[in-house]
C-alpha cells in the first residue's frame, strides 16, 4: 500500500463514451482508481485502451460521461482553474519562436508571476532537468531529448504538485529514453510530486513506477493494478534483477489477459 | 542560399550564390527585352509602312526596323524609348516637377500606404472576429468574399464621387479603395493564421487555464505571423492597384493613374509605358519592404536560418 495515504486522484465508476458516426466508442468504462500523493503511477496498454483519455480527463481536457473523478479534492475543472497540475505531452510542444527560458516562462507569464520570481523559477527548473546553459537557445537548436526535458521544466515551473505525462519519451531513441528515465526518477525523488505517466513500454513502466495500471481496449478498462516492491533507489541495471523481471512478467500477463494483442 | 541546395556555412563562396541568384533573373529579363523588341517592330510596322508609302520612300530593311523603333507615338514603344523616358522623368527633372515620375509615384505611394495600413488593420480585426466568434464565421465571411466580386473599376468612381459630395477629397478616397482591395487577403490569411496553432499547443494553453486574450497574445498571434506576412505581400500589391484605379476616374492631376490617363488621352504611349514601369517599380519596392520586414521579424523570433 502507498506510504502516504492522502488521496490525490480518486476515480470511481468513471466512464467516457465518444459518439462517432460508427456508433459510440467506449474510451473508458467503469474505471476505479485511487492515486495517493507522492505516488508514481504508470498507465500501460495498447493504443485505444484509454490511458491517454484517462490522463486527459484528470486534466479536464476531456469530460467524463459517467462516474466521478476527484483531483486534489476538486473537480478536474476546478483543479485546472487552480493550475493544480503540469502536463507533458507526447511531443515537446515548445513554442518555436521562444527561447528555452521563454518557453519555461510561458505558464508563469500567463499566471501573472512577477519578473524576479520568474527568473528564479526558470533557473531552478532548468537546473532540475539539467538544461543549465541552454536558456538562450531556440527549440530547433536542441535535440529531441533536450526539448522534452525543457517541456518537463515548463510543466514544473509553476510548482503544481501533480505531474501528468503522456508518453513523454515515446518518440525518443532507447538510449536517450534510458537516460531521461533515470533523470525523471531523480527529479521525482527531489520534488516529491505525484506523477501519472502514460507509456506503452513495459520496462519503462516497471522501472519508473510505484504502481502500474494495466489497461485494455474496447472498452477501455483497467485489467490489473500492480504494486511495485522495487526500492525507490533504482539504478538502471535493476532491470536485470529477478524482482524487476517478475513485475514485468506480470504486466505482460495482464496485457495478454486483456486480449490486447489478439486483433 | 537556398538556390544551390544547402551548403554548409562558409562552404560555397558568396560569388557563386550571387551568380546563382541573379543569372536566372537576368536571363529572363534579356529574353523579355528581346521579345519586346520583336513585338515593337511587328506592331509598329503597319503604321510605318503606311507612313513610308505616303512619303513615297522605300527604305531597306535595317532602316525600316530603325524607323519602327523611333516613332514619336508608337503603337508599342521600344524598350530603349521607355528607358529614355524613365531616365528623363526620374533623374533629370526636379522631383517637385509635374513631369517627374518620382513625384507621381510618391503621390500614388502615399495613398497606397495609407490604404494598405487601414486595409491591414481592418483585415486583422475581421479575422480576429471570425476566429473568436463562430457566428461571425458563418454570417460574415460570405460577405467578405462577395465584397471582392464587385468590379472595382465600376465602384471606384462612385466612391470618389460620393465622398467628394460630402466633402471628402484628396488622399482618403483613393486610400479607401486601396483599403477595400487589401483587407480581403489579410482577412483570409489571418483567419488561417490565427487558426494555425496545433491542437497540442491549444491544449497546453488550456492546462494553464489561459484566457482567450492570453491565448491570443501568447499563441495565436505569434503563430499567425508567417501567414500575416504572406497576406500583406498580396495586400500591398492590391493596395497599389487600388490607388492607381482610384486616380483614373477622378481627373486626378497627380499620381501614376493620372499619368496613365493623360498619356492615353494624348496617345503618349511612351509616357503610358513609362508610367506603367514606374508603377511596377513601386510594386517591387513595396513587396521588397514587406520581405525585409518578414526577415527581420523572423530573426527576432529565432527562425531557423534557411
Amino acid at each position: 500500500m502507498p506510504s502516504s495515504p492522502a488521496p490525490c486522484i480518486t476515480a470511481s465508476a468513471l466512464s467516457l463514451t465518444f459518439a462517432t458516426n460508427d456508433g459510440p466508442v467506449h474510451a473508458l468504462k467503469d474505471v476505479n482508481l485511487d492515486i495517493s500523493k507522492g505516488e508514481f503511477v504508470s498507465f500501460i496498454g495498447p493504443s485505444g485502451c484509454g490511458k491517454t483519455t484517462f490522463l486527459r480527463v484528470i486534466a479536464d481536457l476531456e469530460r467524463a460521461t459517467g462516474g466521478t473523478i476527484v483531483v486534489n479534492g476538486m473537480t478536474p475543472h476546478q483543479a485546472r482553474e487552480k493550475r493544480a497540475y503540469g502536463y507533458v505531452f507526447q511531443a515537446p510542444a515548445l513554442l518555436p519562436w521562444r527561447t528555452i527560458e521563454k518557453n519555461v516562462a510561458l505558464p508563469l507569464e500567463i499566471m501573472g508571476v512577477g519578473a524576479a520570481e520568474r527568473t528564479e523559477r526558470i533557473a531552478r527548473t532548468l537546473a532540475l532537468v539539467n538544461l543549465k546553459g541552454f536558456e538562450k537557445k531556440y527549440p530547433w537548436q536542441l535535440s529531441g531529448g533536450m526539448q522534452q526535458r525543457a517541456s518537463i521544466a515548463r510543466a514544473l515551473s509553476f510548482d503544481a504538485d501533480l505531474l501528468l505525462m503522456d508518453e513523454p519519451f515515446g518518440a525518443l531513441d532507447e538510449i536517450v529514453r534510458d537516460h531521461l528515465n533515470e533523470q525523471l526518477l531523480q527529479l521525482w525523488a527531489r520534488t516529491q510530486k505525484t506523477i501519472c505517466f502514460v507509456t506503452h513500454s513495459i520496462p519503462e513502466a516497471v522501472y519508473l513506477s510505484t504502481r502500474i495500471v494495466v489497461m485494455s481496449p474496447r472498452p477501455g478498462r483497467v485489467i490489473d493494478v500492480i504494486e511495485s516492491d522495487l526500492p525507490r533507489e533504482r539504478p538502471l541495471d535493476i532491470r536485470e534483477t529477478p524482482e524487476f523481471l517478475r513485475i514485468a512478467h506480470r504486466v505482460r500477463e495482464g496485457l495478454r489477459a486483456g486480449h490486447s494483442y489478439d486483433d | 542560399m537556398g538556390v544551390t541546395g544547402n551548403p554548409g556555412p562558409g562552404v560555397a563562396p558568396p560569388m557563386t550564390s550571387l551568380r546563382a541568384k541573379f543569372l536566372p533573373v537576368l536571363t529572363i529579363v534579356a529574353a523579355i527585352v528581346a521579345l519586346w523588341y520583336v513585338a515593337a517592330i511587328g506592331m509598329n510596322a503597319p503604321f510605318q509602312r503606311d507612313q513610308n508609302s505616303r512619303d513615297g520612300v522605300s527604305p531597306d530593311a535595317w532602316t525600316f526596323i530603325g524607323q519602327t523603333l523611333t516613332q514619336p507615338k508608337p503603337t508599342m514603344p521600344a524598350p530603349h524609348q521607355v528607358a529614355e523616358n524613365l531616365w528623363k522623368n526620374i533623374f533629370t527633372v526636379k522631383v517637385t516637377s509635374k513631369r517627374s515620375l518620382v513625384y507621381h509615384s510618391a503621390v500614388t505611394l502615399s495613398s497606397t500606404l495609407l490604404g494598405f495600413l487601414m486595409g491591414t488593420a481592418l483585415g486583422v480585426v475581421i479575422a480576429i472576429g471570425i476566429v473568436h466568434v463562430p457566428a461571425l464565421a458563418k454570417s460574415f465571411l460570405p460577405w467578405v468574399v462577395a465584397s471582392q466580386m464587385v468590379p472595382m473599376l465600376a465602384v471606384a468612381p462612385m466612391i470618389i464621387v460620393i465622398l467628394a459630395a460630402i466633402g471628402v477629397t484628396g488622399l482618403l478616397p483613393k486610400a479607401l479603395i486601396s483599403t477595400y482591395l487589401s483587407f480581403f487577403p489579410v482577412t483570409v490569411g489571418m483567419v488561417k493564421g490565427l487558426r494555425s496553432p496545433e491542437v497540442m499547443h491549444l491544449d497546453l494553453m488550456r492546462t494553464y487555464n489561459a484566457s482567450k486574450t492570453k491565448t491570443f497574445i501568447k499563441l495565436r498571434a505569434p503563430a499567425s505571423l508567417p501567414f500575416f506576412f504572406a497576406s500583406i505581400k498580396v495586400a500591398v500589391a492590391a493596395s497599389l492597384v487600388g490607388a492607381i484605379v482610384g486616380e483614373l476616374p477622378t481627373g486626378a492631376v497627380a499620381g501614376i493613374g493620372s499619368k496613365l490617363l493623360a498619356g492615353s488621352y494624348y496617345s503618349q504611349t511612351i509616357d503610358v509605358w513609362a508610367a506603367l514601369i514606374a508603377g511596377s517599380i513601386c510594386a517591387v519596392l513595396l513587396v521588397l519592404a514587406v520581405d525585409v520586414a518578414r526577415v527581420l521579424a523572423g530573426k527576432a523570433m529565432g527562425a531557423r536560418p534557411a
